[in-house]
């Protein structure tokens, strides 16, 4: 699986030509944020009293709502340049 | 899908859905023994006001400061991955005693841990380069300094991990401590022309860190994106650095910086010639063939629409007006390429290095408006130069050059530019946009 990912991965970049480098660093930026989901199930198992987890918790989800929400409006602006021209 | 400009927006849409459903997938589906996910208020309102704030960030930015927030959002997901690894670690030490610690989960933690905390500090430092806030800073010893945080950072996470001390949150909190200050000098000394290399490597390190997440829960999603970016992440540094001709280790351990490096042995310096507006108009109007080196200085004018004009204006005239992009011109790959799209030149008027080269030779005039080091002959003749064996655009097998720029002042590299002085070349001083500016008005009037 790992293995099958980084294969993914290599392939994926490989067929990027460079004028979209900077995007494509973008996008990857926006998809690791990912990451969120092991927020969001740290927070969802965080018992009701336990005020510190949830902040921590809460800061989590936030910050990773910010990578990516952020990081996908920021690729689709770079991606928007490329439109055809009129 | 992503490997053609007009359909990559649509995979970025497609990839945007995928995270959607994944993360309401996550906050309503997820069950570990029987138990499905709480606090459902405080998970929504955090992804609201997230989603509100990474919105408004991501539109208000400028283009040219895209690398930067980049930077940012990518410092968020490592912070996000670290406070997973500092929540679960508290989980886990407070519900079990000592003796039965599950190692392989706190190997896990700390090595989300480490990596999400190196890339967040990392890239908030990089985010202060680009937008200058922060300056290059040096010192002595510092890359011995770096190796020894570094490996002390790792034993405390290895003593922790295999031997269980009884002050474990003690070390937990030092090795939280060591990888953030890490994480800053790892990026400090690093010149804020290599931030793009930086930043690709530290969005390939969050991804790592993502994929600890993923393995912590056993969520393939998670492992999946993660370690995609991993990969990806670390081949689009290397080609990076490939297109600069630099090593990473190059570019991770030496700094260019004005006062640390000083220029190459080559003679340097001489009397470089001024071109009146008028003679610049003259020459580019009737000359058959003009190619524009676009640079950081035309980002930093934000000069781009009037360059557009001025290429408009003069192929009006007859004049045939191309764009050499060099890969890393500008602050980041591709930098230059966004910039004209915005201006809404053609995307077929841009030549890659490799195609401009061997079109210089029957160019009768290079304009070069606020670039620098791509177009140093130093590169190629000067092996004490710092940029040297980065190729280079050949502007001078052009007829002329006429270069713009605000003053004499080196470049991101610090050093001198031999093309300056040289017989074909004769120099346009002022700020990009205001030249531009003048020069199309003189060109308008023959």
């Amino acid at each position: 699986m790992v293995i099958l990912m980084i294969f993914v991965g290599i392939e994926v970049i490989g067929r990027v030509p460079s004028v979209l480098h900077t995007p494509l660093m973008s996008g990857a930026n926006a998809i690791h944020g990912v990451v969120i989901i092991g927020a969001i199930i740290v927070m969802g198992k965080a018992e009701e009293g336990n005020l510190i987890a949830l902040i921590l918790g809460f800061l989590a989800v936030f910050l990773g709502t910010l990578n990516v929400v952020g990081g996908f409006v920021v690729t689709d602006r770079m991606l928007e340049m490329f439109k055809k021209k009129k | 899908m992503l490997s053609n400009p007009a359909s990559a927006r649509n995979g970025n849409l497609v990839a945007a859905v995928g995270m959607f459903v994944a993360i309401l997938g996550t906050i309503f589906l997820y069950e570990e023994n029987g138990q499905k996910l709480g606090n459902y208020t405080w998970i929504f309102a955090a992804l609201f006001i997230g989603s509100v704030a990474g919105t408004l960030m991501a539109k208000r930015v400028q283009m040219t400061a895209m690398p930067e927030m980049v930077s940012l959002f990518n410092g968020m997901g490592g912070a996000c991955a670290a406070l997973i690894s500092v929540i679960e670690f508290r989980h886990l030490v407070h519900s079990s005693d000592a003796a039965s610690l599950d190692q392989t989960s706190l190997l896990i933690i700390m090595l989300g841990l480490i990596i999400g905390s190196v890339s967040f500090a990392g890239s908030v430092i990089a985010w202060g380069k680009l937008n200058g806030s922060i300056k290059d800073f040096a010192f002595k010893g510092q890359h011995i300094i770096n190796i020894i945080l570094l490996l002390l950072t790792l034993f405390i996470a290895a003593h922790i991990v295999i031997n269980l001390p009884i002050e474990l949150e003690l070390y937990f909190y030092a090795a939280v401590v060591l990888a953030l200050v890490y994480g800053i000098f790892f990026v400090l000394p690093i010149g804020g022309a290599d931030m793009p290399v930086v930043i690709s490597l530290l969005n390939s390190f969050t991804g790592v860190a993502a994929a600890c997440g993923g393995f912590l829960y056993d969520n393939k999603v998670m492992l999946t994106g993660g370690i995609l970016v991993g990969a990806a992440g670390t081949l689009l540094t290397i080609l990076m650095c490939k297109a600069m001709n630099r090593s990473l280790q190059n570019v991770l351990i030496g700094s260019f910086g004005g006062g640390a490096t000083t220029g190459g042995s080559a003679q340097t310096g001489g009397t470089y010639k001024e071109v009146t507006l008028s003679d610049a108009a003259v020459v580019m109007s009737y000359a058959n063939k003009v190619m524009i080196v676009p640079g950081y200085g035309l980002a930093v004018a934000q000069a781009q629409h009037v360059c557009h004009e001025l290429e408009k204006t003069l192929e009006a005239k007859g004049v045939e007006v191309k764009y050499a992009i060099h890969p890393v011109a500008g602050r980041m790959p591709g930098h230059m390429n966004v910039l004209l799209a915005e201006a809404d030149v053609s995307y077929e008027k841009l030549l890659e290095m490799e195609q401009a080269n061997e079109e210089f030779k029957n160019t009768d005039v290079v304009l070069i408006l606020g670039a620098n080091d791509v177009v140093n002959p130093a590169a190629k003749s000067d092996p004490s130069s710092p940029i040297y064996g980065m190729p280079i655009l050949e502007v001078e097998e052009a007829k002329h050059v006429i270069v713009n720029k605000r003053s004499m002042k080196p470049g991101y590299a610090g050093i001198e530019n031999q093309l300056f002085f040289q017989p074909k070349t004769s120099m346009l001083f002022g700020d990009a946009k205001k030249a531009l500016q003048d020069l199309l008005a003189e060109v308008r009037n023959l």
